[in-house]
């Protein structure tokens, strides 16, 4: 000790002792604070083990979903209606590129980048994770594909990807059938929602938006499968650990026979108006066809505001379905139907002869109902109103009949309500009733009004399904099918077929009566139309007078003549004793329906009966 | 036991503790298999460590060399020079992510608190080793002075973890010179009093928000409660067994941050399970054990009291660290010792255990 310091006495034994005590209750107290660390580690890693274990799952096992392909369609025959083809983008990852900039600007000289299409990948760019890929121009044509792939090894990072889009090879021969698909938006997400599908959604980016790709969604649409990938902290994938594949959506057979829709559509030539062709012995429908039509393609990718709202305003209302929606007034194509009534009515019979002077009054009333022919038929029955189509004739009936009765016997047939038909674009026409005009004008029913109704015009509107549907159930003799598109789907390699929706039969009480009035018809087509075609056939014309279709003061003068032209109309079906198409045409403001919905309807049935037949039709 | 001071071991002659030794390697082996897992098996990480262990052996081995009484003899100047620099760090120091702990002094950078944990417990062995033990009460004011003012420094800068080691390294003198419980006991409580005063006043915000985070890490998961939630994950997925070396997600995909520091132990617990801590624990229980045993056959009280102090202050580490990345502790930044990757602490604490050995092997024949 230095001598400058205070004197000091230290026991060594004692202070030796002092810091071995002081030292052991240390190490006590060491063990203990060990203690509490082993049983903090105890609590986490053998109580806690489930809870921690699943979290740290969570953290490193991300689920990708898998989209499913969507199901193809086919026509009868087999042929691809909607198919899925590839389409290539345009990708970059951004980590794998040297310089970006640099890239794109290399880029250009391959493939031409619109400055759009540079801001919108510069703005994206912004938001992703460096090894995320990102897309820098989507819809390559197969040339620009050509030429990228070939200098690829310039542009590291840079790739081409292909994906799957939905493709109608047909182009607008079938939008009115078939429909199309387009991104999901918030609608369909709320019904999917709302059904519980929208799981299934998760990879999936489009769905099916109208015609059969809407109606037939679900079977189309498939089960999406998915990924188990091991991700780190910033989410970039490390592994797959387990892979389930989708399952894709379910082929569809569409009762259709394309070669039939495009004759149709050949026939109409860019007319407005609708071709609907029948297989009355199950209610598949042949054909379907409503003129204009548009590209469903352009939907797929989404179609611009521009092309969308030229659509939207032509005058010639391509995005209506004609076939389904289209009101028209049925015309003289309903008076088979009105003469079956009144024979089922005992209001006629066969026999039953009136004079048709050219008109036609209201006991007691001055005014004239006027037949087409100014100077009249004569004397005319049942055979010969229908084959001369003899307006007086059925003036008279209607009157005799009475609108409640004819309502009564003319919704079985389908007026004035939905067909059921696979798509939801449809209206119900219209089968007027006293009930009806009160509520819907406030007014009562007047006779006059009946007697328009016996020629099919006034108040009365169908669609051409329904008259083809109206046609095949006279046809048919009563029996009911629901007319319908699909005709089988493919599950699991086997073609499961459709159910067919058939409803109780229309019974008569003198079954003769289908006989009589199927005989006007067939009379009606042989007298010039079918005279020659080596099948039996028949039909019935209709010219419709253009009431009210609503008209737009714009239109020029000749655009308002033509549309008030009359609406030409015809049902027909073929062979006669053993039916298998009915046809139903309608032509807008073509004029006199023999001679401009005729031609059509023929051709229609020479096409279905008279082709070399193909395999696998009926 | 006498024939060992006439004719001393190999290890005696190079004054190493071979049982401490042993306990030290085996903590860095262990340490250097935690770091090539939690670097994402980075080979060239675990030779950098290896080239630190060799370093840090080197000066424990260097340390080891010199008498404990030179120690004692530089103790005052080596504490006022640690605490010159510790007010130049103040003045003049790099601040780095918000702390000013560097000095450049010319040819490099360097941390005097570092100096300052194991210049303190050195400077308050010889303090109240001048004293017959155990210490009076009047002589604490002295040994209150010579605590404080570093303590603060370091806290000033800010960097909690050490003060916190430093104070404690202090403290720990203290308490093995035998100061009376009734001193112990009422130190304890105005130290508790003085809790609030922290809180309130000294405590940074960030500070304060750490010990918020872990009374409820889950308010904040991605943010302030990240850490703690991340690596309470890593060590509970471990489970008894662990999901075996290399094999943590935690640690391997990333999720785990300061994996291959601060937060090593939640890769160990995570890898190597309950099992894998339960052996770290022990080996550190191993050394600790030796280090007092050292302590308490010591000659002298300063040299008792100075081993005792380093073994101790090695303890707090160890809980402070562990107790951090299990989450019953607020997160400081105190590096698992021995195993955490880094070369600072590594280097200081081996110093420490030179001194140990220095204790352990520079004998004289008469106990002082």
């Amino acid at each position: 000790m230095s001598p400058k310091k205070r004197m000091t006495i230290h026991d060594h034994a004692a202070e030796a002792s002092l810091f071995k005590r002081r030292a052991l209750f240390t190490f006590l107290c060491v063990m203990a604070m060990i203690s509490i660390l082993l049983y903090n580690l105890y609590y986490l890693q053998v109580e806690s083990f489930k809870d921690y274990s699943t979290r740290s799952n969570d953290n490193r096992i991300r689920v990708v979903p898998v989209s499913p392909n969507r199901g193809l369609i086919y026509d009868r025959n087999g042929v691809l209606l909607a198919e899925n083809r590839p389409f290539y983008s345009l990708k970059v990852l951004p980590e794998k590129a040297k310089n970006l900039a640099d890239t794109l600007k290399q880029l250009q000289q391959v493939i031409e980048l619109s400055n759009d299409e540079i801001d919108n990948f510069n703005e994206a760019l912004k938001y992703q994770r460096r090894f995320k890929p990102l897309t820098l121009k989507s819809r390559l044509t197969e040339e620009q594909v050509a030429v990228f792939s070939v200098n690829q090894y310039k542009y590291p990072g840079v790739y081409v990807e292909a994906g799957l889009k939905r493709y109608y090879p047909f182009d607008g021969l079938l939008t009115h059938v078939l429909g199309y698909v387009g991104k999901i938006n918030q609608k369909d997400r709320a019904r999917l929602e709302a059904s519980d599908d929208w799981k299934n959604y998760a990879a999936t980016k489009d769905i099916g938006k109208q015609g059969i790709e809407r109606y037939y969604e679900s079977l189309l649409h498939g089960t999406p499968g998915h990924l188990e990938e091991e991700v780190n902290n910033r989410g970039r994938t490390i592994r797959t650990l387990k892979s389930t594949p989708p399952v894709s959506g379910q082929d569809i057979y569409l009762t259709i026979d394309i070669n039939l829709q495009k004759k149709a559509m050949e026939m109409l030539a860019g007319r407005r108006g609708s071709v609907v062709a029948i297989d009355p012995r199950d209610g598949g429908i042949l054909a379907l066809v409503s003129s204009p039509s548009y590209d469903p393609n352009q939907f797929v990718h989404g179609i611009s505001g521009k092309a969308y709202r030229s659509l939207l305003n032509d005058d010639s209302r391509p995005l209506i379905n004609r076939a389904t929606q289209g009101q028209y007034a049925p015309a003289s194509t309903i008076k088979p139907l009105m003469a079956l009534a009144g024979l089922e009515d005992n209001t006629i019979d066969e026999k039953t002869r009136i004079w048709d002077p050219g008109f036609w009054q209201i006991p007691n009333v001055e005014h004239k109902y006027r037949d087409w022919k100014r100077w009249g038929h004569g004397w005319v029955d049942i055979h010969h109103a229908i084959i001369d189509s003899c307006d007086t004739f059925f003036y008279e009936m209607a009157y005799k009949l009475g609108i409640d009765r004819i309502s009564e016997f003319m919704m079985p047939f389908g007026f004035g309500d939905n067909s059921g038909i696979d798509i939801f674009e449809e209206s119900p026409g219209n089968m007027p009733t006293r009930d009806w005009k009160q509520l819907k004008y406030e007014q009562p029913w007047y006779i006059g009004d009946t007697i328009s109704i016996g020629i099919g015009q006034g108040y009365w509107t169908a669609t051409p399904l329904q008259l083809a549907n109206a046609t095949a159930i006279l046809a048919n003799h009563g029996r009911r099918y629901v007319p319908h598109l699909l005709r089988a789907m493919q599950s699991q390699q086997t073609n499961v077929p459709a159910p067919v929706d058939e409803r109780p039969p229309i019974v008569l009480k003198d079954e003769n009566n289908w006989d009589i009035v199927n005989d006007s018809m067939y009379r009606t087509a042989n007298k010039i139309r079918f005279k020659d075609s080596p099948y039996k056939a028949a039909m019935k014309t209709g010219t419709a007078q253009v009431v009210s279709v609503a008209q737009d003061a714009k239109y020029d003068a000749k655009a308002i003549k033509e549309r008030h032209r009359d609406n030409a109309l015809i049902v027909a079906y073929a062979p006669y004793e053993n039916p298998t198409i009915v046809v139903s045409v309608v032509l807008e403001n073509a004029g006199w329906g023999g001679e401009n919905a005729g031609p059509v309807a023929k051709a229609m049935l020479d096409e279905y009966l008279l082709r070399p037949k193909t395999s696998g039709k009926e | 036991m006498n024939s060992q001071h006439y004719r001393p071991n190999i290890w005696r002659r190079m004054h190493i503790d071979l049982p401490l030794l042993i306990g030290l390697l085996a903590l860095m082996v262990y340490g250097a298999f935690a770091i090539y897992s939690a670097s994402g098996t980075n080979f060239a990480m675990v030779e950098r460590q290896a080239v630190r262990m060799a370093l840090a052996l080197g000066a424990m081995l260097f340390m080891a060399q010199i008498n404990p009484e030179v120690l004692r003899r530089w103790a005052l100047p080596i504490y006022l020079t640690g605490v010159v620099l510790l007010i130049g760090v103040h003045f003049f120091g790099e601040v780095n992510k918000g702390a000013q702990r560097w000095l450049n002094i010319g040819f490099m950078e360097f941390q005097p608190s570092e100096l300052m944990k194991l210049a303190f417990p050195i400077t308050m062995a010889w303090y109240i080793s001048k004293f017959p033990l155990p210490p009076k009460k009047r002589y604490l004011s002295g040994a209150a002075v010579l605590l404080l003012v570093p303590t603060l420094l370091i806290a000033k800068q800010p960097d909690l973890g050490t003060s916190i080691l430093v104070a404690s390294s202090g403290v720990f003198v203290l308490f093995l010179s035998g100061m009376s419980w009734r001193i112990v006991l009422s130190l304890i409580g105005s130290a508790l009093a003085f809790l609030p005063v922290l809180w309130f006043y000294l405590m940074h915000d960030y500070q304060r928000t750490r010990v918020l985070t872990l009374l409820d890490p889950e308010k904040d998961p991605l943010g302030a409660g990240y850490h703690i939630i991340q690596s309470q994950i890593a060590i509970g997925s471990g489970g008894l067994w662990g999901k075996g070396w290399l094999q943590g997600t935690q640690s391997q995909l990333e999720f785990l941050p300061e994996r291959h520091t601060d937060f090593i132990f939640a890769v160990i617990g995570e890898e190597f399970g309950l099992i894998g801590s339960l052996i770290l624990l022990a080996i550190y229980l191993y050394v600790i054990g030796r280090g007092l045993v050292i302590a308490s056959r010591a000659q002298t009280s300063f040299a008792r009291l100075l081993a005792g102090s380093i073994t101790l202050t090695f303890f707090v580490y160890i809980f402070v660290n562990i107790g951090m990345v299990s989450g019953i502790l607020p997160v400081v930044g105190v590096p698992l010792p021995l195993i955490s990757y880094g070369g600072t602490s590594m280097i200081s604490l081996m110093i420490g255990f030179g001194i140990l050995m220095s204790v352990s092997t520079h004998r004289r024949f008469i106990n002082r």
